[in-house]
């Protein structure tokens, strides 16, 4: 019996609005209202809602056989609060039928894990704290921002209390290896570690459309049996993409609403011997093969499958190292505003507008991308950054000045 | 006049000359036709239309008061071309190349920095057909205006040969205004072909008129035009009522500020570099760089790799009441050129009380005294100067002071005075050789 973990990642970066050198010291509102409202209403109702329907019926008619798991980043929950609050409903709603699993991650799907301990873990913390409080559920897998991984990563998470974690099955790091088992950390071998099956999961999230690919159209039972073949040997089977790919990087015309409704049938079919699980569920059912060496951070982004997508490049260095040079600022000052503006700066969409490799991969950088260029995202962002620094600095010396008077 | 558009639809210096220079003359009892490249696009298919004055001076806002017996004096005439300032044979290409692929017939860049231009089938294939095609239909406009003139004045080389064109149709005596040479545009990697037609177009003119020293003696120096026909003529500035109060600072930090295209001639690189040396001192202090340019990515890179992307922003195109506003939000100026015939901006600048720094290398050198020249490679001794000039507030205080001063009594006037003793020594010479 193989084990088949469908994992879905829900995003939404709060959008910056155009923010000119001239506004700087006078106008602290950064966000693009607009643009962000409009994105996510139209995103709920092409994607969020109509497959957490989709889902819904099928726990339902599959009676427990049908299984998955989330996670959602805390940025896309505020702007489920602010401007699609449906979307929040029907997630509760997945949640209460307990087939559905939610994962830790990052709070604002940030790069924190690459700037330091502290960064990473307040981060999750608050994850954890909005998952808890949205949900009910205390999350006891991780997964990190765009899967990125390293043995050093890994040791984090599991210092966090965390025993299960997902991450890619890059080409690079396996080697000959497969990605259908359960792998442990190289440095804390109590973290378990999932895989995706990249090349399965693009089936579906990448060329699920493409009329150019050999295998176009894709059929639930065609790729039932691709899952069921000897040519996929091993114990679980990883399917992780973005939950925009059902109904926004594949269009419901592509028939991809009628391909996931008819899969869990397909794969439950006795002959195939194939069953679905939480990502939890399927880590604990499995021992660990082998251990994954990984010292080097990789992703599942891009055709690298590294963090070149957000640190390749001088304005992308500059932009974090800029932003987590405030760090010891924002957390002494204790404010919430602030801190609201600390977290939605981290998201790391920001510096991936900044990415300047645009070769085969700029489909995907270009999607909801709303700069015209790497500049013009990196000024953007350096004037907001600029700004907020100011504005730091100013309340910093205020509560210093407060204290000395007591 | 073979002119170009007025504010502010203008890429630079050149339109900004152009009116104050026509404004100049008609003080002095000049009577100006002034011809301009206007594109409109297919919806008409005449050539050229002879523009009302008012219409004119819709297109840059308000008519100041005393103006009108000035516009009297002035007649305009659109040539429908799309023709733009500045704008150099290759990128012509690429924009005419843009249209052919989109068949768009207003093509704007998806860059919102940059200007827009209006592309339509009927204009010439690449820069140097349209320029060519412009002095056909500039002969015209002379045939038909028999008479009416006594001599032509023709800016930048995009216009030389319809000034030529004219001065062969009608005979007159031909000067022509050299606001930057091929050599300021693009260092020694110069056009030929646009080399040549400035030559050709000097060698035709009865008189050169150069902006600066310096430009003169290029035109001497490289394209062996006799001393004796090239004057110099010192741009001046035009002495706009300051528009009410100066907009509220956003920030405390001083700012010091560059503003201009953002290419090799207008040496944004030493800019850079001095920023970084200034930051490594004060931290109260933050960098404009105001513009667009080839060059812009690049500075973009080197900001970022210098670390100091917090302290120095860019602004993109500014234009209009934006640039005005820039001035204003100023501490100091900076203009560190490699090369400059003149360079009107530092006068801008002064004009709203900012202490400037220019380069040795810019024609605007020759004129003032209260400003702080650098030779642009000095990279120490540029960030020597804003150093001073942000640190030390009796220094700023004495060169903002003074140098309004000094800039209030450049006047296009005294500018105009002296190109109409040009136009008069052409007219006196054209005739002679005729009799």
């Amino acid at each position: 019996m193989k084990t088949v973990c469908l994992y879905f990642q829900v995003h939404q970066p709060w959008r910056l609005k155009k923010y000119r050198f001239f506004n700087m010291g006078k106008d602290h509102n950064y966000l693009d209202d607009l643009l962000n409202r409009s994105i996510m209403q139209k995103v709920a109702r092409q994607c969020y809602l109509p497959m957490n329907a989709l889902l819904l019926k099928l726990i339902k008619e599959n009676k427990g056989k049908f299984r998955c798991s989330f996670s959602i980043t805390g940025i896309a929950i505020e702007q489920f609060r602010a401007y699609a609050p449906e979307v929040l409903e029907s997630f509760r709603a997945l949640a209460e039928t307990g087939c559905v699993e939610f994962l830790a991650e990052t709070y604002s799907h940030s790069l924190a894990a690459l700037a330091s301990k502290e960064d990473f873990t307040a981060q999750v913390k608050l994850h954890m704290a909005a998952v808890k409080k949205e949900f009910g559920v205390k999350p006891t897998a991780f997964r990190n921002t765009e899967l990125i991984y390293s043995d050093e990563i890994g040791e984090m998470v599991a210092g966090m209390g965390f025993r299960t974690m997902l991450a890619e099955g890059a080409k690079h790091v396996l080697g000959w290896k497969s990605p259908n088992y359960v792998y442990a950390n190289a440095i804390d071998q109590k973290l378990r570690l999932l895989l995706r099956n990249y090349k399965l999961s693009d089936d579906i999230a990448f060329r699920f459309s493409d009329k150019g690919w050999d295998q176009w159209p894709l059929t639930a039972d065609k790729y039932a049996a691709w899952l069921a073949s000897e040519e996929t040997p091993g114990d679980v089977i990883n399917l992780f993409m973005d939950y925009e790919t059902f109904g926004e990087h594949q269009t419901a015309d592509t028939g991809i609403f009628e391909f996931m409704r008819a899969l869990p049938k397909a794969l439950l079919a006795k002959k195939n011997g194939l069953e679905f699980a939480t990502v939890s569920e399927a880590a604990k059912k499995y021992q660990p093969v082998s251990v994954l060496h990984c010292p080097h951070t990789m992703s599942w982004a891009d055709e690298e499958r590294d963090v070149t997508a957000w640190l390749g490049n001088e304005l992308q260095n500059e932009a974090f190292s800029k932003l987590y040079a405030q760090k010891d600022k924002v957390a002494a000052l204790k404010s919430a505003d602030f801190d609201y503006v600390w977290s939605f700066l981290q998201t790391s969409d920001h510096f991936y507008y900044m990415a300047t490799k645009w070769l085969s991969d700029g489909d995907v950088h270009s999607y909801f991308n709303p700069y015209d260029s790497a500049y013009d995202a990196f000024i953007n962002y350096m004037n907001v950054l600029s700004d907020f620094i100011i504005e730091l600095d100013k309340a910093v010396a205020a509560k210093a000045a407060k204290s000395k008077k007591k | 006049m073979f002119g170009w558009e007025f504010p502010p639809h203008i890429a630079g210096g050149l339109g900004t000359a152009c009116y104050g220079m026509t404004r100049g003359l008609a003080r002095n009892d000049v009577d100006v036709t002034f011809v301009m490249p206007h594109a409109y696009g297919d919806e008409d298919q005449r050539f050229t239309r002879v523009v009302n004055a008012s219409d004119v001076e819709a297109l840059y806002g308000s008519t100041g008061s005393g103006a009108d017996d000035i516009l009297q004096k002035m007649s305009f005439i659109h040539i429908d071309s799309n023709m733009v300032p500045y704008i150099s044979p290759e990128e012509y290409a690429s924009y005419h190349e843009e249209f052919v692929k989109s068949g768009e017939r207003v093509w704007s860049t998806s860059d919102v920095w940059k200007q827009r231009y209006t592309f339509s089938g009927k204009y010439g294939a690449n820069l140097m057909e349209e320029v060519a095609r412009y002095a056909v239909v500039a002969a015209q406009v002379a045939k038909e205006l028999e008479g009416q003139f006594d001599v032509i004045h023709a800016h930048d080389w995009l216009t030389y040969f319809a000034g030529i064109a004219a001065k062969r149709v009608s005979g007159k005596p031909l000067v022509v205004h050299m606001h930057a040479t091929e050599f300021d545009r693009s260092g020694e990697n110069i056009n030929t072909q646009t080399y040549a037609i400035e030559r050709a177009g000097m060698h035709a003119a009865d008189r050169v008129i150069a902006v600066s020293n310096l430009t003169r003696n290029i035109v001497i120096n490289r394209y062996g035009v006799p001393a004796e026909r090239v004057v110099t003529v010192h741009n001046a500035v035009r002495f706009a009522e300051n528009s009410g109060a100066a907009p509220e600072r956003g920030v405390d930090d001083k700012i010091i500020t560059f503003l201009g295209r953002i290419t090799y001639q207008k040496g944004p690189d030493y800019f850079v570099e001095a920023a970084a040396k200034v930051l490594k001192r004060v931290p109260n202090v933050r960098f404009v760089m105001a513009g667009s340019g080839d060059m812009m990515n690049h500075v973009i890179r080197r900001v970022a790799r210098l670390g100091i992307a917090d302290r120095f922003h860019f602004t993109g195109f500014l234009r209009g009441e934006d640039v005005h506003k820039m001035f204003q939000l100023s501490d100091v100026y900076v203009m560190p050129s490699v090369s400059e015939p003149f360079g009107i901006s530092p006068l801008e600048a002064m004009r709203s009380n900012v202490p400037v720094i220019i380069s040795k290398q810019s024609g605007v050198a020759e004129v003032l005294d209260y400003a702080v020249k650098v030779d642009y490679w000095d990279v120490d001794a540029l960030a020597d100067a804003m150093y001073s000039l942000i640190t030390y507030p009796a220094l700023a205080n004495m060169f903002s002071s003074k140098g309004l001063e000094e800039v209030t009594n450049l006047k296009w006037n005294d500018a105009a005075a002296k190109i109409k003793a040009v136009y008069e020594a052409a007219i006196a010479e054209n005739k002679n050789d005729n009799q």
